[in-house]
């Protein structure tokens, strides 16, 4: 009798463990700002990562495991940044940490996954010295110079263009990293930038530096800032009679508010994005339904850089539980530092040796006051 | 510079450095009328100026009132702004030394800046498109309708002041309280009334020119009045502080030396040398280019 109690004692702490084991769950800290000054920027990412992880789910999990976020608000300051990531990970004891969205909460929440040998992923922040921090930190957006070596590259091939001319801001990092690189990229491929120009901020008249550029009649104009002063810039230089030169921009450009400042004067104009929301592939295609059914309006870059965040973590999972088959971080951290071609909604990516993605850019082209895809760039 | 000089690039950069001078002289005025009359630097100009492109824009926006009726209004609601905050804030402090009503207008800035980034929000905003753009090519020359109004208006409304100041009783008002305020109160000059007046005209200009920038770069912003108000104030002090005709000329000097010093030297040390320039006017006419050396009455 005692026997026959002890052996089905036994025999329901084995399956009980062998239940507990299987159902052993993936537990992912989201680090995000959902109130405060971004909160707009922290929504997205939430949205995006929730709706990831009811489709994995519902998927049937990563290898057999459910997938659980626990969504932390950092409120878009880097103190509570911190806060959020040691709790995630000494209270909640999470396996890897997504987020935080903002550069400079980044910087402040990265050193402590960093210190507790915690696994990063930004989907958002831009800023190069983030994934500086250490081996542990990873993202899925591109670095700001980046857009400059893909812009160069679509003038030089695309556009054919032989010379070109730079106009920016010379007090704004974003602006000037931008035109770095593009001057960089666009002169080692054998064009010439025949002239540079800037301004300072907050600045409205461009007459004089546009006079000037006039003068040399380059192929393209580069003007990597925000679109309210792209938007100045590029009605007065066609009112100035600027009329070969093609504008080029980046990531600044996206808002819908360009259009109205810069009038029909940016027709024409072409500028680098991370995700263009009308495409026509499949993966993007099936991720606006999903997003717009789900949460009622259209997926911005954040919320698709969050789904391409999410994508490096399921193919990065994938591949260390099954190389190790169980939950570690460590193996997670080499998977992930290992993704060679995880597809998210822009496309494959990888990661180079610092841990920044190596995946296309969307160059859009402004038509007929819309923003219209124009072409896929890979590095 | 790179292709050496060429004559429609001259004109072409002259053409340039007026138009954006004409704003500097409209603004100008404003600061050297006030000072002027109450020896007061009036920080808070450059704020009224954003204020007054702000009333426009929402008469063309919100209540559909076409331009030519949207200008005046502006200017009157700047003007009665700007008599607001004169006897809000300065005219308690008139006897006071005029330290304090320098920091209060520093503060009145600062408080207009912040209600403008509470109230229109932080976001740059487009201008409504008033006229469609017509744009003339002269040899070479690129001038548009646009620079062309403005100029057209700047120049009109400078004209209308120098009317008002040197040709009507409350000109010749104006300038008896500014030569010696006692003596004028004691001929039966109502001071305060003048005083008044005098940042009334001094707003309603400020607006005009704010109404402009927004119509001519088709943006404006809470804070656009920190640097306009600044360069605007320096053109008031290189022209003469106090005199009419010394901020339209001031203000002229200010835009074409801008310009001009990012065509020939370099757009990254545009206002270093722009404002060397003006360093080195005032160091041999310390009064201003129009300013009479006046000694100091004891």
């Amino acid at each position: 009798m005692l026997r026959k109690s002890l052996v089905l004692v036994v025999l329901v702490l084995l399956i009980m463990s062998a239940v507990a084991l299987g159902a052993e769950e993936i537990i992912i800290g989201l680090v995000t700002p959902v109130t405060g000054d971004v909160a707009t920027f922290g929504m997205s990412v939430r949205n995006a990562a929730l709706l990831w992880e009811k489709q994995v789910n519902s998927r049937g999990g990563i290898q057999g495991r459910k997938v659980k976020i626990l969504v932390e608000d950092d409120k878009g300051t880097p103190a509570e940044t911190a806060n959020a990531v040691s709790k995630l990970i000494s209270q909640s004891k999470v396996l890897m940490i997504m987020g935080p969205v903002t550069s400079k909460c980044a910087n402040a929440g990265a050193p402590i996954g960093q210190a507790n040998k915690v696994p990063v992923l930004t989907p958002t922040a831009t800023d190069q010295a983030v994934t500086a921090i250490g081996d542990h930190v990873f993202r899925a957006c591109f670095i700001d110079p980046f857009q400059g070596q893909v812009m160069s590259k679509f003038a030089l091939e695309t556009l054919k263009a032989k010379t070109a001319a730079m106009l920016y801001d010379i007090g704004n990092d974003y602006t000037k990293g931008l035109a770095e690189n593009f001057k960089k990229f666009f002169e080692a491929g054998g064009g010439k930038v025949v002239v540079s120009e800037t301004y300072g901020a907050g600045e409205s008249d461009f007459s004089a530096q546009l006079t000037k550029i006039k003068k040399a009649n380059p192929d393209v104009l580069w003007l990597p800032d925000y679109y309210n002063t792209v938007g100045l810039i590029t009605r007065q230089a066609r009112q100035l009679g600027i009329k070969k030169a093609v504008f080029l921009g980046a990531d600044g450009w996206d808002s819908p508010e360009l259009l109205p400042i810069a009038g029909e004067s940016i027709e024409g104009g072409f500028f680098s994005n991370h995700f263009f929301a009308g495409s026509t592939q499949p993966a993007v295609v099936a991720f606006v339904r999903d997003y717009e059914a789900a949460y009622k309006s259209e997926p911005d870059a954040l919320a698709a850089l969050t789904w391409d965040a999410c994508a490096i973590a399921e193919s990065a999972l994938n591949a260390s539980i099954k190389k190790v088959g169980k939950l570690d971080r460590a193996a997670l951290r080499d998977a992930l530092a290992a993704t060679r071609d995880a597809q998210g909604v822009s496309g494959k990516m990888a990661f180079d040796e610092n841990r920044n993605p190596i995946k296309p850019a969307v160059i859009l082209e402004v038509k007929n006051a819309k923003f219209a895809y124009k072409s896929t760039i890979n590095p | 510079m790179p292709g050496g000089l060429d004559i429609s690039m001259v004109v072409q950069q002259l053409v340039n450095g007026l138009a954006l001078g004409s704003v500097y002289a409209l603004i100008a005025l404003g600061y050297t009328m006030v000072y002027g009359i109450v020896r007061l630097i009036n920080f808070a100009h450059g704020d009224i100026f954003m204020l007054g492109a702000y009333y426009g824009y929402f008469a063309i926006t919100m209540f559909k009132i076409p331009f030519a009726l949207a200008l005046p209004l502006a200017m009157g609601l700047a003007a009665v702004t700007g008599m607001a905050v004169e006897r809000l804030a300065y005219k308690p402090l008139r006897q006071a030394p005029r330290i304090a009503s320098l920091i209060t207008a520093i503060g009145v800035s600062l408080l207009l800046q912040n209600l403008g980034l509470k109230f229109f929000e932080a976001r740059p905003r487009p201008y409504p498109r008033i006229i469609p753009m017509v744009v003339w090519d002269v040899g070479g020359v690129v001038v548009s309708n646009v620079q062309l109004i403005m100029l057209a208006l700047a120049i009109a409304l400078m004209v209308l002041i120098s009317l008002i100041v040197y040709r009507t009783k409350i000109g010749k008002a104006m300038r008896a309280v500014s030569f010696d305020k006692d003596a004028a109160r004691l001929m039966g000059i109502d001071a305060d009334m003048v005083i008044g007046v005098t940042f009334a005209l001094g707003s309603a200009l400020a607006a005009a020119g704010g109404m402009l920038v927004g119509f001519y770069y088709n943006r404006i912003s809470p804070t656009m009045g920190a640097m306009y108000g600044l360069k605007a104030f320096v053109a008031a002090v290189v022209g003469g502080i106090g005199i009419v005709p010394g901020a339209m000329l001031g203000g002229l000097i200010m835009g074409v030396a801008e310009v001009f010093v990012i065509a020939f030297v370099s757009s990254m040390l545009k206002d270093a040398i722009a404002f060397a320039i003006l360093i080195v006017i005032l160091l041999f006419k310390p009064a201003g280019l129009l300013g009479r050396a006046v000694r100091e009455k004891v």
